[in-house]
């Protein structure tokens, strides 16, 4: 088998896996990083949002063999020493507001909102219900509306 | 400024009524515990029996009284606690030498946040601080018989009493062993954060205490509850327990367990809904993929372990399989229709000139959890250990060592926290067939429902039918008739022997499992006359269960939608018609805030509209109202893959649940049950065509989205003097749908007669084929990053 290479949560990793396997299984399965969760397995309910080089993407739907040795894969797990803290502020946001239920999205739903904020940043949009609206993670225990509100407390400390 | 919240800063409506029924000062009444025989300290408690029902009925110039209906007296909740209270006594807390308090609780936490009320809980009554507490869940107890059974809404109702009661006397054996120690009498003697301090400053902390503490025999002790009063912990607001571990990754789910050996494995599943295999024509060859290790034919499908979940998945959709027909095998919507149509019962009071009529349909909808269905298992020389969810670990001991064929205690279940459940937790598909699977296999194995699997083959909320006739005089109204006729809803062993052990105690007896939740659930809280309400059910093949609760969202749909065209009738604003008949002063309580909060009844654009509903279960009340915007500009909006439709714009929720332990907690539950109501009445169902569910995945099951929910949520928690919780983890639901149907007949003058409203519109989506039975993962990913 091919061994692949690259960076995950600040380190450099590597593991003999056949190329067509998805970096969700890669990550879960043979690395035991196990922040990103399982929710469809094709890119829909966004339980695996993670970053890559700095941008939500969805690992479910990523062959290992197109993650390149030089590209910085950033789970949950991660996500905190980007900003070099013991919690991001987003993170910190959704302890603040109670957010999480069973908590099962949450790392996906956390991980998207850093993106989505950095995103409107960049295009110059505010952190709106609109923008919010954008984002298609799924929480089945229904506390949206708490999700936007530490959305938009985490923002204010990004 | 957060637009939902736990209390509120507008003036309150005045009390009309101060409950005094079930105040029988229960602080100061005497409780037996037991001192467990050990060498630490073990306290255990037993039930006693306490109504928190408010039974004082309000007055009306005109409403026609009705009878008390079950319910009333003697509801769901009743009977679940009853039906523990026999073994309740085995509920032990143990006061440990590293001066934590550790406590095993019976009960399934998927995300309700029992575990953080419960450390709540026991911290209050023994002066610690809730983090001292730790509190696990607990593995399947046999010898808990029905007590181990997480459902209905009834954990917290039916365990605060017994844990209070062993947390006290713990409390108060600590005591004695301090003033013993420090010659101090014990009632000068203070307890705060796990250190009790006597007058002159001497402390002893309790890990030193436990052994002084504990019993050498097993003894009974009177005990008196901590006054409600002197509550510092219960009731105010608290963040639950594993929060950090949430957002940081590290909370560990049943999949995210690393058991040695245990590999992923994956079903593939028959086109048919339960549909099993005959033949595998290309079983060698696939055991030759790559990161394979197993492929086995079990019963309901071919089970494949490998490497990685991936290459199982792949492994799956290259088998070929001889499929036989599943058990609905040809059935579509409409001829399970006709199958309920013709089982329906009859309407009994006279059909008059001026009779109301209302007929109403619900379609399936799926109950899974965002974890899709899974557990480890490891079966081997005779003895099986499980991990998994599980509200019911007791049944899933034994019927799984039943199909193993070894003793029930050669089975060890460990249940592990779920994400998410609704119902569907009840069941333990995955624990028994990961189960049989290692069994064939001979190894440990990971077994994971796909999403395909989990919507397709999984259990759905029944497809029902709800009639109701009302006959409705000049000013009242005489009679209220609801037929409600259903797929079966499947009952699980755990709960069905519960149900059926104590559904004599309610009045009429002897009722069938399904019979006796409804009787024991709903409850129509108008002064209606003549008030019947009547199950049936067909057992049609499906797979189907509760999903945050089973038929009252139905009901109060069709129920709710009846009272607005009754108030029409009689020339009344549906907010003051219910206020006015509203049978008990606490329900009108809830009406009467909830129109103040909602500024019922302000001017609204044409193609809107406010809604109301009032929902009566768990020892509570909740009222609702909505605005729903049905203007094309907010219905014909384009959202990808997604459904839009009208949309709700605002919710004001008001509840009354009796004592609240952790009102943070109870919002949030509130909050999930709003957004399962918009979803129920507005957006989601499953299709079944040609004997499958065709939708595979969340972009074809159209739960809500961000872009569904209400932009601004309002939630009410009344004061209460009950002294005892309610329930809550379903009471979000029932009263919302009623208020949004309410609000879509008024905005549009349109009343439903189908939920969801956009069941029978065009699919936004291609659905996916039934073989291969898993759709592929897409390789784009770095395409659509943001």
């Amino acid at each position: 088998m091919p061994p692949h290479t690259f960076q995950l949560n600040g380190e450099q990793v590597s593991v003999d896996v056949e190329d067509d396997v998805r970096l969700l299984w890669v990550l879960r399965d043979l690395l035991k990083v196990t922040g990103p969760k399982y929710g469809c397995g094709i890119n829909v309910c966004k339980a695996c949002t993670s970053h890559i080089n700095g941008k939500a993407f969805n690992p479910c739907s990523v062959q290992v063999k197109d993650i390149q040795p030089t590209d910085e894969v950033t789970t949950i797990e991660g996500l905190a020493d980007t900003v070099k803290t013991d919690l991001h502020p987003m993170q910190q946001a959704w302890v603040d507001n109670d957010v999480a239920q069973c908590g099962y999205c949450q790392p996906g739903q956390i991980m998207a909102a850093v993106a989505k904020v950095k995103q409107c940043r960049a295009e110059g949009r505010a952190i709106d219900d609109d923008a919010i609206e954008e984002l298609r993670n799924i929480c089945r225990c229904g506390t949206y509306n708490r999700i936007r509100e530490a959305i938009k407390a985490g923002a204010e400390n990004m | 400024m957060p637009n939902h919240r736990a209390t509120t800063t507008r003036s309150r409506p005045r009390r009309e009524h101060t409950s005094t029924f079930g105040r029988s000062d229960l602080s100061r009444r005497r409780f037996l515990g037991y001192v467990v025989a050990g060498t630490t300290l073990v306290a255990a408690a037993e039930f006693t029996r306490e109504t928190v029902f408010d039974a004082t009925p309000s007055a009306s110039a005109f409403a026609v009284p009705s009878a008390p209906q079950t319910p009333e007296v003697y509801d769901l909740l009743d009977v679940i606690r009853d039906s523990a209270r026999p073994t309740a006594n085995l509920i032990r807390i143990k006061v440990n030498r590293d001066n934590t308090v550790s406590f095993a609780l019976p009960r399934s936490d998927n995300g309700q946040g029992i575990i953080t009320s419960t450390q709540m809980i026991i911290a209050e009554e023994m002066g610690l601080d809730p983090d001292q507490v730790v509190v696990t869940l607990a593995d399947a107890r046999p010898e808990l018989v029905f007590n181990q059974l997480t459902g209905g809404s009834s954990t917290t109702f039916s365990t605060f009493t017994p844990i209070r009661v062993a947390a006290a006397l713990a409390q108060g054996r600590l005591l004695d062993a301090a003033s013993a120690e420090l010659r101090q009498d014990r009632d000068v003697l203070s307890s705060r954060q796990g250190l009790i301090t006597g007058p002159n400053g001497a402390s002893l902390p309790f890990g030193e205490l436990t052994t002084k503490a504990a019993a050498p025999v097993t003894q009974a002790v009177e005990v008196v509850l901590k006054e409600r009063e002197k509550f510092t912990i219960i009731g105010k607001p608290r963040t639950k327990s594993d929060a950090l571990a949430m957002v940081t990754g590290k909370k560990k789910f049943t999949t995210d367990l690393q058991i040695a050996g245990a590999l992923p494995t994956v079903l593939c599943r028959a086109p048919d809904l339960n549909g099993f295999p005959r033949a595998v024509a290309n079983l060698d060859a696939v055991r030759t993929m790559p990161g394979i290790t197993d492929v086995v034919k079990v019963d309901g499908g071919v089970a494949v372990r490998g490497n990685t979940f991936g290459q199982c998945i792949d492994a799956v959709n290259a088998l070929e399989v001889t499929w036989a027909k599943g058990t609905v095998h040809g059935a579509d919507d409409d001829s399970v229709l006709n199958e309920l149509r013709a089982a329906e019962l009859p309407l009994v009071a006279p059909k008059l000139p001026g009779s109301l009529e209302g007929d109403f349909v619900f379609y399936f909808r799926s109950n899974s959890s965002l974890e899709t269905n899974c557990a480890i298992a490891d079966v081997r020389e005779g003895r099986a250990t499980i991990w998994g969810p599980s509200k019911s670990p007791i049944a899933a001991q034994a019927e799984i060592a039943k199909k193993l064929g070894i003793p029930q205690n050669a089975v060890t279940f460990h249940v592990q926290e779920g994400g998410g459940s609704f119902g569907r937790k009840l069941f333990f598909d995955a624990a028994e067939e990961a189960a049989l699977v290692s069994q064939a296999m001979g190894k440990p194995v990971k077994l994971m429902w796909t999403r395909s699997d989990d919507s397709r083959q999984g259990r759905t909320h029944p497809m029902a039918t709800c009639r109701i006739r009302a006959n409705v005089t000049a000013d009242a109204v005489t009679s209220f008739e609801i037929r409600h006729t259903s797929v079966a809803t499947e009952v699980n062993p755990g709960l069905s022997e519960a149900i059926t052990a104590a559904a004599t105690k309610a009045p009429g007896g002897n009722l069938t499992v399904s019979e006796s939740i409804f009787e024991t659930t709903q409850v129509t809280p108008y002064n209606f006359g003549a008030s019947t309400r009547f199950l049936n059910e067909v057992d049609m093949g499906f797979n189907t269960s509760s999903m945050r609760n089973i038929y009252s969202p139905d009901v109060a749909t069709a129920r709710e939608l009846m009272v607005d065209q009754i108030a029409a009738k009689l020339g009344k604003d549906p907010y003051e018609f219910r206020s006015e008949f509203a049978k008990q002063a606490r329900w009108k309580a809830v009406l009467d805030r909830v129109a103040q909060e909602a500024d019922w009844g302000r001017s609204m654009p044409d193609g809107t509209a406010q809604g109301i509903g009032l929902h009566v279960e768990y020892k509570g009340a909740a009222a609702c109202v909505v605005e729903l915007d049905c203007r094309p500009a907010t219905v014909n909006r384009k959202i990808r893959q997604a459904r839009t439709g009208p949309r709700v714009t605002k919710v004001t929720y008001v509840v009354d649940v009796g004592l609240v332990i952790n009102p943070r907690g109870l919002e949030g539950q509130m909050m999930g049950g709003i957004n399962d109501a918009l979803a129920m009445t507005l957006t989601s169902s499953l299709h079944l065509d040609d004997g499958h569910f065709v939708e595979a995945s969340w972009d074809n099951y159209f739960y809500t989205r961000q872009w569904n929910t209400p932009p601004e949520m309002n939630i009410v928690i009344m004061d209460s003097d009950a002294p005892e919780p309610g329930g809550a983890g379903e009471f979000g639901i029932a009263a919302t749908c009623g208020a949004i149907a309410c609000a879509y007949a008024r905005a549009t003058g349109t009343v439903p007669t189908y939920f969801p409203l956009d069941h029978k519109d065009p699919l936004p989506f291609t659905p996916y084929p039934t073989s291969p039975p898993v759709p592929p993962s897409p390789t784009n990913g770095l395409q659509t990053t943001f």
